[in-house]
C-alpha cells in the first residue's frame, strides 16, 4: 500500500504528460494557497471590518491620543498593597483556597476612567479598583472593579458604538446629541441602564466608594456544585455624597491626594460581599441589574494599608485581567468577559513596550 | 548516536512518523488558534486557555522528538534530491526543530516577564522562567509572533516540497513518513 502510484511498481516513472502535469501542479496550488487562505482568514486579514481588540484600543488612542507607558482606559492611578483576610463564609460556594479561612496578601490600583493620564479628577468619572489576590498556592485571582451598579453596554460591539457616539463633536467639543439618540435607539438595554447609573450618587472619594465586578462569574465548590454570582466591595468608611469641595479645581489631583492622606492615616478596609443569582437571573448581560432581595454573603475583609505611585509600584504592569481566575473561579457566559480579557492584553502589550512616562500621582506625592 | 550504516531503512522509524503527524497536527492547530486568538474578542479566552497547555505539550514533544532523531537512523535521500535540495532539506528540518523548542519557551518566559501565572489546568501551573520585565514582556511578544509567521512559513515551504516531490517528480518521498509500512520497492531506490 502507498500514498500515491499504488497501481504501478516500476519506480522510476517517465515524463508526466502536459496535461496530467497541470493539473496536479494545480492541486499543489490549491493545498498550499488553501491551507495560507485559512491562515489570513482565521488571523482578520480577509474581515477587515471586523471588530477586533485593536480596533477597540485604537479607539481608546484616537479619543485621548497615545500617552506612552499608560493603559488605554484608567491611565490615571495610583497602587496600593494589603491583605484580604477570608472568615471561611465563601467556602461553601467556591473551592479556592482564597475562601478558606485566613490571610492572603493583595496589590492593587485605584483609578479613574478614561485615557488621559494627567487629566483633572472629576465628579462624574468612574472609578476603578482592580485587586490582584496572591493565593497561598501560587495561584492567582485578579479582578478589575467599578463604582457604577451595572455596565453601560451588553455586548463589545455595543461598547465600541458607544465609544464613538459619545465622543466629542471636533466642532462644539461636545458629543453629538443625534449619534446618542441613535445608540439608545439601537440598544434598549444601555437606555436601561444609562439612568441607573446617572441616578446613583457618588461618594466623596475612593476610600468610601463601593466596587463592583459588573460582571457574572461562576463560583464552584468541592462538590463541584456551581452558583452564578457577582461581587462587590462595600467600604467601612461612612458614606458621604461628594461635594464640590471634593473635587477642587486648584488640585487636580484631589481624589488620589485624599485617598493617601487616609491610607497614611489608617488602613481602609472592605468588605467582600458575594451575590448568589436565582435561577432566572440573568448572567450575560451586564447591564440588568439583579434584584435587591438577592442573598449576599459577606466572605472577608480587604485591607489596603500601603500607597505607592504607578512609578515605583509593581501593579503599573499588572495586567488586572478579570480572567485571571484561580481554580474555583470561572467565567460566566458574559460576552464582555473574554473581550475584556482581550483587549486589556491588547493594551498591556503596547504600553509594556514604551517609554514609560511619569505618573500624575508621583512617588512624592504618595510619600506625603 | 545509534549509527547502523550497513543496514539503512527504507522509511523512518515508526516511533518518528507517530511524532511527525502528531506534531504536524498540533502545530498547525496552534498556527491557527494563536492567530485567530489575537484578533478575537468573544473567543479569546477559549483560545488562550487551549493555547498555553498545548503549547507547552508542544514543548514536550519537541524535546522528546529531538532526542529520537538523535537516537534513530534515517533513511536515505532519495536520489531525485540535487545536493542542493538535501543542503536546504536539512537545514529546513533543523530551523522546524529550532522553532517548535523556541515558540513555547518564548511563550513561557512572555508569560512571566508579563508577571502573568502559567495556568495549565485548575489549579496547576507552572513556575516562571524569567523575571517580571516590562521591555522583556514586549520584546518576547514580538518575537512570539515572528517566530509564529516563521514557523507557518517553513510548513508551508515544507508541504510545497513534499507536494512537488510526491505529485511531479513521483519519486514517492511521503512514503518514508507514511505511518504505515510502505514495501520497499514502493520507495525512491537508495542514493
Amino acid at each position: 500500500m502507498s500514498l500515491v502510484e499504488s497501481d504501478k511498481a516500476t519506480p522510476a516513472p517517465g515524463k508526466l504528460p502536459a496535461s496530467s502535469l497541470v493539473s496536479r501542479l494545480v492541486v499543489i496550488g490549491v493545498i498550499v494557497f488553501g491551507v495560507a487562505f485559512l491562515f489570513a482568514y482565521a488571523g482578520g486579514w480577509l474581515t477587515p471590518r471586523a471588530l477586533t481588540p485593536t480596533r477597540i484600543a485604537d479607539r481608546f488612542e484616537a479619543l485621548n491620543g497615545v500617552h506612552p507607558g499608560f493603559r488605554r482606559n484608567h491611565a490615571k492611578g495610583v497602587c496600593v498593597s494589603g491583605y484580604f483576610e477570608s472568615n471561611g463564609k465563601g467556602a461553601a460556594l467556591c473551592k479556592s483556597l482564597i475562601f478558606q479561612m485566613g490571610r492572603v496578601p493583595v496589590v492593587g490600583r485605584f483609578s479613574l476612567g478614561g485615557g488621559l493620564p494627567y487629566a483633572a479628577d472629576s465628579a462624574q468619572n468612574v472609578r476603578g479598583l482592580g485587586i490582584l489576590f496572591q493565593l497561598p498556592n501560587g495561584e492567582e485571582w485578579r479582578t478589575a472593579m467599578i463604582d457604577l451598579p451595572v455596565f453601560p453596554v451588553k455586548t463589545p460591539k455595543a461598547f465600541y458604538e458607544l465609544l464613538l457616539a459619545s465622543a466629542p463633536d471636533p466642532a462644539s467639543g461636545k458629543p453629538d446629541p443625534a449619534k446618542m439618540k441613535t445608540f439608545i435607539e439601537n440598544n434598549p438595554e444601555s437606555a436601561k441602564a444609562f439612568p441607573l447609573i446617572g441616578g446613583k450618587q457618588k461618594s466623596s472619594g475612593f476610600a468610601n466608594s463601593s466596587f463592583n465586578s459588573i460582571n457574572s462569574f461562576r463560583f464552584i465548590n468541592v462538590d463541584g456544585a456551581v452558583s452564578a454570582v457577582r461581587w462587590s466591595l462595600a467600604p467601612l468608611e461612612a458614606f458621604e455624597p461628594i461635594a464640590a469641595a471634593d473635587v477642587q479645581s486648584t488640585n487636580k489631583n484631589q481624589l488620589f491626594d485624599s485617598l493617601i492622606a487616609r491610607i497614611h492615616n489608617h488602613a481602609l478596609a472592605w468588605r467582600l460581599i458575594i451575590t448568589l443569582a436565582q435561577p432566572g437571573d440573568t448572567t450575560d448581560d451586564a447591564t440588568i441589574p439583579w434584584p435587591h432581595e438577592r442573598q449576599q454573603i459577606e466572605v472577608g475583609t480587604l485591607t489596603i494599608d500601603r500607597v505607592e505611585s504607578d512609578d515605583t509600584s509593581i501593579a503599573r504592569d499588572i495586567n488586572f485581567d478579570p480572567l485571571v481566575l484561580p481554580s474555583g473561579i470561572a467565567a460566566s457566559d458574559d460576552p464582555l468577559l473574554s473581550a475584556r480579557s482581550a483587549v486589556y492584553s491588547q493594551s498591556f502589550t503596547r504600553r509594556e513596550g514604551e517609554h514609560k512616562e511619569a505618573s500624575a500621582i508621583s512617588a512624592a506625592e504618595t510619600g506625603k | 548516536m545509534k549509527m547502523d550504516t550497513t543496514k539503512q531503512p527504507n522509511q523512518f522509524a515508526i516511533l518518528s512518523r507517530l511524532l511527525h503527524w502528531s506534531m504536524a497536527a498540533m502545530l498547525l492547530a496552534m498556527l491557527f488558534i494563536g492567530v485567530a486568538m489575537v484578533t478575537s474578542l468573544g473567543d479569546y479566552y477559549k483560545l488562550v486557555s487551549i493555547h498555553r497547555p498545548l503549547g507547552i505539550m508542544i514543548l514536550i514533544f519537541a524535546i522528546l522528538r529531538i532526542i529520537n532523531r538523535m537516537m534513530t537512523t534515517l533513511p536515505p535521500f532519495p536520489t531525485t534530491m540535487s545536493q542542493l535540495e538535501r543542503k536546504i532539506a536539512t537545514a529546513s528540518e533543523r530551523l522546524l526543530y529550532a522553532l517548535m523548542l523556541a515558540l513555547p519557551l518564548v511563550g513561557w518566559g512572555m508569560l512571566s516577564a508579563g508577571h502573568y501565572p502559567v495556568v495549565m489546568f485548575g489549579a496547576w501551573r507552572l513556575p516562571p522562567i524569567l523575571p517580571a520585565n516590562p521591555m522583556l514582556y514586549a520584546a518576547l511578544r514580538k518575537t512570539h509572533t515572528v517566530l509564529a509567521y516563521l514557523l507557518f512559513a517553513a510548513f508551508l515551504g515544507h508541504i510545497s516540497a513534499v507536494l512537488f516531490h510526491t505529485l511531479i517528480i513521483r519519486d514517492r518521498l511521503l512514503n518514508r513518513m507514511a505511518v504505515w509500512p510502505i514495501r520497499p520497492d514502493k520507495i525512491e531506490s537508495q542514493n
